[in-house]
């Protein structure tokens, strides 16, 4: 397979479970890299702790640094501006980067700080059992919502915009051509990029709100094609509301 | 080179002069002079300065930096110091060669900004969670506090540890003549290494730290990992073989790491006192006095906090049944110093936010004579 | 002129997860009964002159387990 030099094989198969969204963005953004050609051995991926920080760690044979919850784009700060050769990539989840890891992301986007961060959205804490997260849907069911999520949710876009990022992104794990189109480029652009990547969980999500998500990891991959709206302007995504619709496209260029 | 130096500027310049080339901060008082110095000085030798949006993105800077190649440093107060402390832990799992520096104050909380206090030494001590060697030094002059910054780059790099130096606001604001010395060896970091980047189990020491970038392809992870860094976390002789090896490094080197300085001990003395940080001063004043008066007293001072100095109680002369430990807290140090001897240990405690002085010393030492 | 294309599957790496059976627009795959070691049951090819070589199927893999290989470039049977 073209992915395996980028890969540390005697970690497979992934420790994620069955249908993960995850491991469709991993693969997403090796292709990203083969296809700029770009030098691993240049890059160093940066992530927190959850799920989605184990797609870097240890899958890619790069140097990857898997730091504590919320952290890592305060990690990759510091080997960005100590050797601005290195290309600095931060995949991490939802609750890491926009809840505890918050006041981080907005940070590195307001210095426009040329790194990219990837965030594996599954809009719920996967890895410690299903609790809800700021980017849960309203109404949506989780371990600490059993009546239902009464909080609205972050749009991590919007977020970024007016943190001053110059180049963000939605796309989902069902979209991989888009997302990888994406991730390209983000890893070109220079300044901060973000990249928000819906990718489903079953197992914490999914299956406690099967109206939305369907009966399988298979359905809720391919619901997502239901769910989302594109979006041609960045000003379409603040101006237009689509309830229950995820927006995808590019917001600024 | 004679200088007029206040401690926090002299902090930064043996910073500079040991090679840190990043800092990364967050301002608090009564440390906030040592970024702004840094902030000065290091654009001066191409080196790297942010200001971060809290303490806690600050240490987690100077630890990227840090894998990026950097000797790295940041300064804080003990609040500020409570923030980082996650983080500090992840430095020791991952054995990150980085230099923090706590001006304390007096707290709990906010306490008194503005006030001295040596209440954080089991803070750096305990704070991260787990179990781990840290190491932590007491400078107690100016001068001290440019040399002891080497120092810790020296032991920061020798072990890969997270190193701290324990200022109080008095040293930190203090000004005095200060000779910088330019010739303390200093340890440079290798260029290239291809040994296992976690560790030589043989000898139960750290490995050099090798760096991002070179095309080793490092796994760097907080969690319980192997030699080459990948994740055990089921394991239990994976942590049992860690957690030892990070603890042994340092215990195992003990002579070179635990300092302190002895002055007027003799055979018949029966008082010691116990001190350290800027208390150091006024109780070698105090302890002088008192000898010139005949009294049979001596003193050691503690350069070395963390591990603690212990050997110091190997050969005390044995007419010594009472020592005397001043400290700006409640009695941090003193149970250290409880655990190793069977003489009466007798604390002197001040937390006013002011500093002790000689003649307080001196009054409890005649007190219990 | 047909095309024809080979698609690998990684028995070791294959969670059963079905995404690719669900995405194939010509219903190539399909799931077999067959379990790998870890008890998962495997995805398998079925119909291989019906595939049109999109590539969904490996784009859509969470775990790198199926590839899809042009036989112009290559020559290779369709399980390994
Ligand atoms: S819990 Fe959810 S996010 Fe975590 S590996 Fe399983 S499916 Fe993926
Ligand atoms: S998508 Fe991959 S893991 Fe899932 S059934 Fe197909 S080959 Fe197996
Ligand atoms: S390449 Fe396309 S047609 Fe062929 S098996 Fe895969 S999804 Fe089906």
């Amino acid at each position: 397979m073209i992915l395996n030099k980028y890969l540390r094989p005697e970690v497979f198969p992934t420790p994620f479970c069955p249908g993960c969204g995850h491991g469709i963005l991993l693969q997403a953004v090796l292709r990203a890299i083969d296809e700029l050609s770009l030098d691993i051995n240049k890059m160093v991926f940066v992530s927190g702790i959850g799920c989605a920080a184990w797609i870097p760690s240890p899958h890619f044979a790069a140097d990857t640094l898997h730091t504590t919850h919320g952290r890592p784009i305060a990690f990759a700060t510091g080997i960005k501006l100590f050797n601005p050769s290195l290309k600095v990539v931060v995949i991490s989840g939802d609750g890491d980067i926009s809840a505890i890891g918050g006041n981080h992301l907005i940070h590195a986007a307001r210095r426009n700080l040329e790194i990219t961060v990837i965030c594996a959205n599954n809009s719920i804490y996967g890895m410690t059992g299903g609790q809800v997260g700021p980017t849960t849907p309203m109404r949506a069911k989780t371990a600490t919502t059993p009546q239902g999520n009464p909080e609205p949710s972050f749009d991590l876009c919007g977020l970024v915009r007016g943190a001053g990022a110059s180049c963000i992104a939605r796309a989902t794990v069902h979209h991989t051509r888009e997302l990888i189109k994406y991730i390209k480029k983000a890893f070109t652009h220079q300044g901060f990029s973000f990249i928000d990547v819906i990718s489903p969980c079953f197992t914490q999500f999914g299956r406690r709100n099967k109206e939305i998500s369907g009966a399988s990891p298979a359905e809720m991959i391919l619901n997502l094609k239901k769910l989302c709206v594109h979006v041609k302007s960045s000003d379409e995504l603040f101006t237009f509301k689509q309830n229950d619709k995820i927006l995808i496209g590019e917001f600024v260029k | 080179m004679q200088q007029f130096l206040q401690g926090n500027e002299a902090c930064a310049l043996g910073a500079i002069q040991a090679g840190c080339r990043f800092y990364a901060g967050y301002p608090i008082t009564p440390s906030s002079e040592i970024m702004e110095k840094m902030a000065e000085e290091l654009p001066k030798v191409d080196g790297v300065f942010v200001q971060m949006e809290d303490e806690i993105a600050s240490i987690g800077a100077v630890i990227g930096a840090a894998w990026a190649g950097a000797k790295a440093m940041t300064a804080t107060s003990g609040p500020g110091l409570t923030l980082m402390l996650e983080n500090i832990g992840y430095a020791i799992m991952t054995e990150t060669p980085c230099v923090i520096v706590d001006v304390q104050r007096a707290g709990p909380s906010t306490g008194q900004a503005t006030k001295p206090a040596s209440s954080d030494i089991m803070q750096v001590r305990w704070g991260a969670s787990g179990d781990y060697e840290i190491i932590a030094l007491s400078p107690w002059s100016v001068t001290e506090m440019y040399e002891m910054t080497i120092q810790a780059f020296n032991f920061a790099e020798t072990y890969r540890i997270p190193v701290f130096l324990l200022a109080d606001e008095v040293l930190g604001h203090l000004r005095e003549s200060t000779r910088l010395h330019q010739n303390i060896p200093i340890i440079q970091r290798p260029e290239k290494t291809d040994l296992p980047p976690f560790g030589n189990y043989a000898d139960n020491c750290a490995t050099p730290m090798p760096l991002f970038g070179q095309g080793r392809k490092l796994s760097v992870t907080g969690s319980t990992h192997d030699e080459w860094g990948y994740r055990l976390t089921q394991s239990p002789s994976a942590q049992a073989r860690l957690i030892n090896r990070l603890c042994n490094k340092i215990r195992q080197d003990l002579d070179k790491i635990s300092l302190f300085e002895t002055y007027f001990l003799e055979e018949d003395t029966e008082i010691l006192v116990i001190a350290y940080g800027f208390t150091a001063r006024g109780a070698f004043t105090a302890v002088k006095t008192a000898s010139q008066k005949e009294a049979k007293i001596g003193f050691i001072r503690l350069k070395t906090l963390w591990p603690f100095p212990e050997k110091i109680f190997s050969n005390l002369p044995k007419a010594i049944s009472k020592i005397v430990v001043p400290e700006m807290n409640q009695g941090q140090v003193v149970r250290e110093i409880q655990r190793f001897t069977n003489c009466q240990v007798i604390p002197y405690n001040k937390t006013d936010g002011t500093v002790i002085s000689a003649k307080e010393i001196l009054e409890k030492v005649n007190d219990i004579k | 002129m047909n095309k024809w294309f080979s698609i690998i599957i990684n028995d070791n790496f294959c969670k059963g997860c079905a995404i690719c059976v669900e995405i194939c627009p010509k219903d190539v795959l399909a799931m077999s009964k067959d379990a790998n070691p870890s008890g998962y049951l495997l995805a398998q090819v079925i119909e291989p002159q019906k595939c049109i070589g999109c590539m969904e199927c490996e784009l859509h893999c969470p775990d790198l387990a199926i590839e899809v290989i042009s036989l112009k470039d290559a020559t290779i049977s369709t399980r390994k």
